[in-house]
Order: structure tokens, then sequence, then C-alpha cells
């Protein structure tokens, strides 16, 4: 038994041949991880069943002044959009297309409370795959990580050995957001204590690395600090999106050009998520960078 | 027939049970507390009945862990199957010890199966840096009385011989 363990355990870690087994017994336990989900579900269900008409007509009625707003957001946004693509026809660069997305539900189950990690019920049946990015009405939520036939594994912007190239909006700067293990804290690498951040400084995504589309809004800074005799400043962030608290996610898939959307899977460069000391060009973000 | 077939199930059941525990959602403050729930249950029916559940139960058991865990396939099965084992080699005599020194035994054989999880943790590195990685096997001593009386009573119920 010993050594089986032993065996399995560096073939799972050097090599990548276990991913099937892994699979099928995750399949296995899917239905432990639906049950322990149930309740949680139940309690949603039964607070929806019984909420007075009064607060149904409450939300309702907010709800059609949030859609109103939305959309007339929407109108200048369509607007903004056909202008940029008649523009960059100018250009004559790449169009970008629209991004397709489903909403899949995080089931609640807790994995190991050291990492963030989150399941999905969206598997390699709803077509998710290995990279994908996911995000929330706020902001960036993390990427898949493992995928399953009817579920799937997410790691969180906030995991450890999770790294985002990101940029500043206000000024362009270009740095990468690291996980820290607290899902209110990222950490901003590699600025130099010379360049211009501040506090409330809005960070989002800069494409580098090809894995999530660009401009989505990550965090937003909330510590700078320039410790003399130091080569880079320490800057923390808080991500936008309520990583511990939301309940449903959504997938995207980056539409690009010249690439069907319906066969995502070789989208994904593999090498963006691990931050640039480390590179091995190890394309799996399973391996943890302790930093 | 339906009666065999029951006790035949019973165990697996309370396995299952023991997952369900470890995945439930706990509140943010409580989730490192939370008690090793799935290697209480081995060590409780390999001290029971150490002719049904030996060493192969736990390393099985143990895969599973790993894969809802997301941790190296592996990692968990060494550990459970080593206690396993060690609990078996001594369950002559832990079965007749009072209960709160069987709940000493058990933190003893918790804190192996914690250290060798640690360990792969350490080598793949990927080690959690805070002491609280060691709080389950606190929860789990306290709440060891009360499992296993749960569990006495389930086999009890059941009329699971003594092996």
């Amino acid at each position: 038994m010993v050594v089986l363990s032993l065996v399995l355990m560096t073939v799972d870690h050097r090599h990548h041949h276990l991913q099937e087994v892994r699979s099928w017994l995750s399949s296995a336990v899917y239905p432990i991880q639906y049950v322990a989900d149930l309740p949680v579900r139940l309690s949603a269900w039964t607070g929806e069943q019984f909420s007075t008409h009064q607060s149904l007509v409450a939300q309702n009625r907010a709800l059609q002044e949030e859609n109103l707003l939305l959309r007339s957001r929407m109108l200048r946004f369509e607007a903004l959009e056909s202008e940029n693509t008649r523009l960059r026809e100018l250009l004559d660069t790449a169009k970008r297309l629209r991004e397709q997305v489903v909403i899949a539900q995080l089931l609640s189950v807790d994995l190991d409370p050291f990492r963030q990690q989150v399941v999905l019920d969206k598997g390699s049946r709803h077509q998710v795959y290995a990279g994908q990015p996911l995000i929330n009405a706020a902001g960036v939520v993390g990427q898949v990580l493992e995928v399953h036939p009817l579920n799937s594994v997410a790691l969180l912007i906030s995991d450890p050995s999770h790294a985002l190239p990101v940029q500043v909006n206000r000024t362009g700067l270009r740095t990468l957001a690291m996980g820290t293990g607290n899902p209110e804290r990222l950490d901003l690498r590699f600025i130099p204590p010379s360049e211009d951040i501040r506090r409330g400084d809005i960070i989002s995504t800069s494409g580098l690395g090809g894995r999530f589309p660009a401009d989505y809004p990550v965090a937003q800074v909330t510590r700078v600090e320039r410790p003399s005799g130091e080569s880079f400043a320490q800057v923390e962030a808080r991500p936008l999106a309520r990583l511990d608290r939301s309940r449903e996610v959504l997938l995207l898939w980056p539409a690009q050009p010249d690439q069907d959307p319906n066969t995502p899977a070789e989208l994904a460069p593999p090498e963006d998520t691990e931050p640039p000391p480390e590179e091995t060009g190890e394309p799996d973000t399973d391996e943890v960078i302790h930093g | 027939m339906g009666e065999w077939r029951a006790r035949l199930l019973v165990i697996p059941l309370t396995f299952v049970g023991a997952l369900i525990l470890t995945v439930m959602p706990l509140p943010e403050a409580l989730a490192p507390w939370r008690p090793e729930w799935l290697a209480m249950t081995v060590l409780y029916w390999t001290l029971a009945l150490p002719r049904q559940v030996g060493v192969g139960t736990a390393w099985f058991l143990g895969l599973l862990l790993d894969v809802t865990q997301g941790a190296l396939l592996g990692q968990h099965a060494l550990a459970l199957a080593l206690i396993a084992w060690i609990s078996l080699r001594l369950h002559q005599r832990v079965r007749f010890f009072p209960v709160w020194q069987q709940a000493v035994t058990v933190g003893a054989l918790l804190a192996l199966y914690l250290m060798l999880v640690l360990w792969v943790y350490g080598i793949t590195g990927m080690a959690p840096g805070t002491w609280l990685y060691w709080a389950p096997l606190a929860s789990s001593v306290l709440l060891w009385p009360p499992v296993f009386v749960t569990l006495r009573g389930i086999r009890r119920r059941w009329c699971l011989s003594v092996g």
C-alpha cells in the first residue's frame, strides 16, 4: 500500500497521466458533494418560497429600475462598440468579437481550507475547458482547473498559486496580481517604488498571456507602501468580485478572431498562470508556487 | 435476506456520511476546525471490526478523500492506510480502554496522519504556513467520545458481530 501510494503520488505530481483516474473517482464523489450542498440549496429555495409579497414587489421594482438603467447604458455601449469596430476596421486590425458566457452555480462544498478552490456544477458536457476564465458581475473570479464530465474545479484568483497579468486602469502600468490565500487580498508584484500607483486605483486584466480577455476589472488598490531599500513597492489590492460570497459565476469563452468558439480547448496557451521567476513551461496550474 | 443486505450497507453508509460531513460547508471561522471525520470513522471500524475494515478499505477511502480535497492522489490514502494498519495492530488493547484514553490514542494516530499529509504538502511545496493546520486534531479528540458512542450505537443496532 505504501509503495503504491508513493508511486501514485509521484506519477500524479510529475506526469499527468492520472487525469482519467481522477476524473472517474471524482464522478463517484460528485453525489456526495451534491448531497452536502443540498441543505444550502434547500434553505435558499424555502427562503424564496416564503418571502412576502411585499418584499417580492419591492425586489421586482428595484430590478426593473436597475434594468432600465443598464439598458440605457447598453445603448451607449452599443453605439461605442460599433464606433470601435469601425475605427478598428479603419486601422485594419483584428476585430474583437463578442464573448460567450454561461452561468454556472457554485456547489458550496468546502475543499481544503488552505487552498482557494470551488466546485462548479458545469463540466465537460457543457464544454467547459481547463484554464477557462470565470467572472461575475463585479469582476474576475478565477479560472477552471480540472474538468470532469458533470462538474469542474476552479481556482480563485486569491489562491496563493494564482498569478494574473493585470494593468492599472489610470496609468496603464502592467503588473501581476498574486493570490495570498486570503479572499480579501491580492498582492501586486514587481512595481518599482517610483511608479505612480495610489490607493483606490482600479486594476483590470491586461490580456497578456492570452488566457483572460483584456479589460475585465479585477481589484482595487487598498495599500501602497514604498519601504526604503527595497527594489519593489508593496502594493495590496482587494478583489472586486466578492470571492467568498458569490453563488453564481459566469464561464467565459473568450472569442478570438479566426477561431471557432465551439472548440475552445486549444484557446488557452498554458504558460500565463505561472509568475515569471518560476516559469518552467510546465502547463499545470495545479503545481503551487509558494510565494 | 434484507437484514443481510442492510448489514452489508451499514459500514459503507457511515463512510459516505463521514465524507459528506467532510465537504459540508461550514462558517468561515469554523472551517479550519473541521474534525477529521473520515479518519475517525475508519479508526472506529478498525478498532471495532478489524476483520471487516482493514488497510485496503482505508486506502481506497483515502483516495476518495484526495479527489474531494484536490490533493495529490495517494496523499491521504497513504496516511489513512498507515494509521489503519497501526490501529489494527493495537485494537486488542485499545478496545478495552476507557473512552478518554481511547481519545488520546486516536489523537496520537491522527497527529501521525496529519503529519504524513503535511509532509507530502511540504515536499510538493504547498505547505500551509499556519498553526491552524493542527486545529482538526483538537476538535477530533474532543469529538471522539460522541463519535464513538454514535458509531457503537449503529453497530449494536445492526448487531454487527465483533470480528
